[in-house]
């Protein structure tokens, strides 16, 4: 199948979108970790009007507006994005795709918008995070999919022979990733970051001598931590065997780094007592590393939907030209 | 005279009913007389007076106001959390309250309580209130605050106050010792208001000491409420005279 092309601008414009989107997440993060979220107490105003009095002098109005300011930029960039698509997009479940997206957006500024006039309440807060990973993956589908590597890696014979394991390999992943991010989001929102209180071991142990509500979330974050882990190496492994196109590599090498990073960055919480700087870089980390285990997951689906039934074996690596 | 008295005091009300109404929904930039916590009822001629005493020192941690250079700018010298203020063996800050024993119903107090923030904290730290008693948070301060209540009996709010010389009105339903207010845009300001259904409460000063006044002759549970020290609870009986209680608190 060969469609019409994409507009490159449109692809740069939906990476660029995708990078902005990643930088509302870190200032979100941010908000949540300077507990600011209350700061600017109205909503959609800020102190009744648009920007409050020096909100750029102090320090959580200026966390909480300018999520809010970042976060409108991003609405209309994503509903320019819809438009454009809409009007060069050859192919509708695309442009359906960038539709999606505004929409998601919309509701995300209504769940955000909610949650401080409901007082952070948990469910929604969390709501507002998880749909946030959600909004991020469908801008990261649109420019993944609107790329000249997508359009090429149809034409790639080798590529097609790379089997049905590695996608539902990575699809695993990606699913574990999201899901660990939703634990991380109840462990913020409810203010569990710190229930155990040191790392690697559980209050001096290998396992805590209590539980509650707190402690089990946080335990379940960190088995979630050692879950996703495992499955980033396997994946690791499994690209090292079976492909060394870019298109593979790039995002494969990425999660570890990343998984590197965001496991370094949960330890620097717990040992620096939830610092500002690790407990949003957290978050933002978290995220990227869900776009890339997404990246490679959509390629592998792309590959296994072009590949011949010969060559779909599971569990037996095919290897993939460079 | 009589009438140009009557014009005058005509047009001073419209301007301060003008003035009234321009800050939209309770929030107002009017002037209220600002009364203590305590309050002097008539139910009686019996009072309770006494001491809060600590063992331990001051141990009020300073406060870095860097996050907004206006609060930072406002004090010369160091400021404190104000959770244990405590001198030569006294504890202030102490709220004080009849919890049990109190019967019938109350009048409740015309005068409104201030809370006030100046500096970049709530004076008083802590105060007492009537329910349905008009509460007024001022912010003194040109900078911008958010009062944000945590009852757990009472309604929650959180208002923006963006503007100095603001005020807003408030008053709770329910009897709660205490809500907590703090102020989300500066993390160290903090308040507490201990709302009772009855005018018996006062808050223990620098000096420790504290005096309830105007009780008829009972017998009542006292109960004294510290924010990180806790709460210490005693009977006593009142009569027509004074009765002297004392509470200590450990480090």
């Amino acid at each position: 199948m060969v469609h019409a092309e994409s507009p490159r601008a449109l692809h740069r414009f939906a990476v660029f979108l995708a990078s902005c989107v990643i930088g509302l997440i870190a200032a979100g993060g941010l908000v949540k970790s300077l507990e600011a979220g209350l700061s600017v107490p109205d909503w959609p105003t800020s102190y009744g009007g648009l920007n409050p009095p020096r909100w750029w002098e102090i320090e959580n109005v200026r966390a909480e507006h300018g999520h809010r300011l970042i976060a409108g930029t991003v609405a209309l960039m994503t509903v320019a994005l819809a438009i454009w698509a809409w009007r060069r997009e050859p192919r509708r479940w695309v442009r359906r795709l960038a539709w999606g997206a505004g929409v998601a957006v919309l509701l995300q500024a209504l769940l955000g918008g909610l949650t401080v006039l409901l007082f952070l309440p948990t469910a929604v807060s969390v709501s507002h995070a998880a749909l946030a990973q959600l909004f991020l993956c469908m801008v990261v589908a649109f420019a993944l999919v609107t790329s000249r590597g997508w359009r090429e890696s149809i034409a790639s014979p080798e590529l097609a022979a790379t089997g049905r394991d590695l996608q539902a390999l990575a699809s695993g992943t990606t699913v574990l990733v999201y899901a660990q991010i939703l634990v991380g989001a109840l462990v913020r929102h409810t203010g569990s970051g710190l229930a155990i209180p040191d790392f690697p071991l559980m209050f001096g142990r290998w396992w805590p001598p209590q539980f509650d509500f707190s402690i089990t979330i946080h335990l379940i974050h960190r088995i979630g931590a050692v879950l996703v882990t495992v499955a980033v190496v396997t994946l690791l492994v499994r690209i090292a065997r079976c492909s060394s196109r870019r298109g593979f590599v790039v995002p494969a090498v990425a999660m570890g780094l990343l998984l590197v990073a965001q496991v370094t960055l949960g330890a620097t919480i717990i040992w620096s007592g939830r610092a500002v700087l690790p407990n949003t870089l957290h978050v933002p980390t978290g995220a990227t590393l869900l776009a890339a285990s997404l990246i490679l997951t959509l390629r592998s689906w792309r590959a296994a939907a072009a590949a011949p039934a010969s060559s779909r074996t599971v569990g037996e690596p095919a290897m993939v030209a460079a | 005279m009589k009438h140009t008295f009557f014009r005058l005091a005509l047009g001073l009300s419209a301007i301060a009913l003008l003035a009234a109404c321009g800050g939209g929904d309770d929030t107002t930039a009017t002037t209220t007389e600002a009364p203590l916590a305590a309050v002097v009822p008539s139910g009686g001629s019996g009072s309770i007076t006494g001491l809060v005493s600590y063992s331990g020192d001051d141990t009020d941690a300073e406060i870095n106001m860097d996050a907004d250079p206006v609060c930072a700018s406002a004090h010369s010298d160091p400021v404190s959390t104000e959770s244990v203020v405590a001198s030569d063996g006294n504890l202030a800050n102490v709220f004080v309250y009849l919890k049990e024993g109190v019967g019938g119903s109350h009048t409740v107090s015309s005068e409104a309580v201030l809370l006030d923030q100046t500096g970049c904290t709530y004076v008083p730290h802590i105060s007492g209130i009537q329910v349905g008693q008009k509460l007024v948070i001022r912010n003194s301060d040109p900078t911008l605050h958010n009062v944000h209540a945590l009852p757990e009996k009472n309604k929650e709010f959180n208002q923006g106050q963006p503007f100095q010389n603001m005020e807003l009105e408030k008053s709770f339903d329910t009897a709660e010792v205490m809500v907590r207010l703090k102020c989300d845009v500066h993390p160290w300001m903090s308040a507490y208001i201990g709302v009772v259904d009855h005018p018996y409460f006062a808050v223990s000063g620098t000096d420790g000491s504290f005096s309830i006044e105007g009780l008829p002759a009972g017998d009542y549970v006292v109960e004294a409420w510290h924010e990180t020290l806790g709460t210490r609870t005693q009977s006593v009986t009142v009569g027509d005279g004074a009765v002297t209680v004392s509470f200590d608190y450990d480090a």
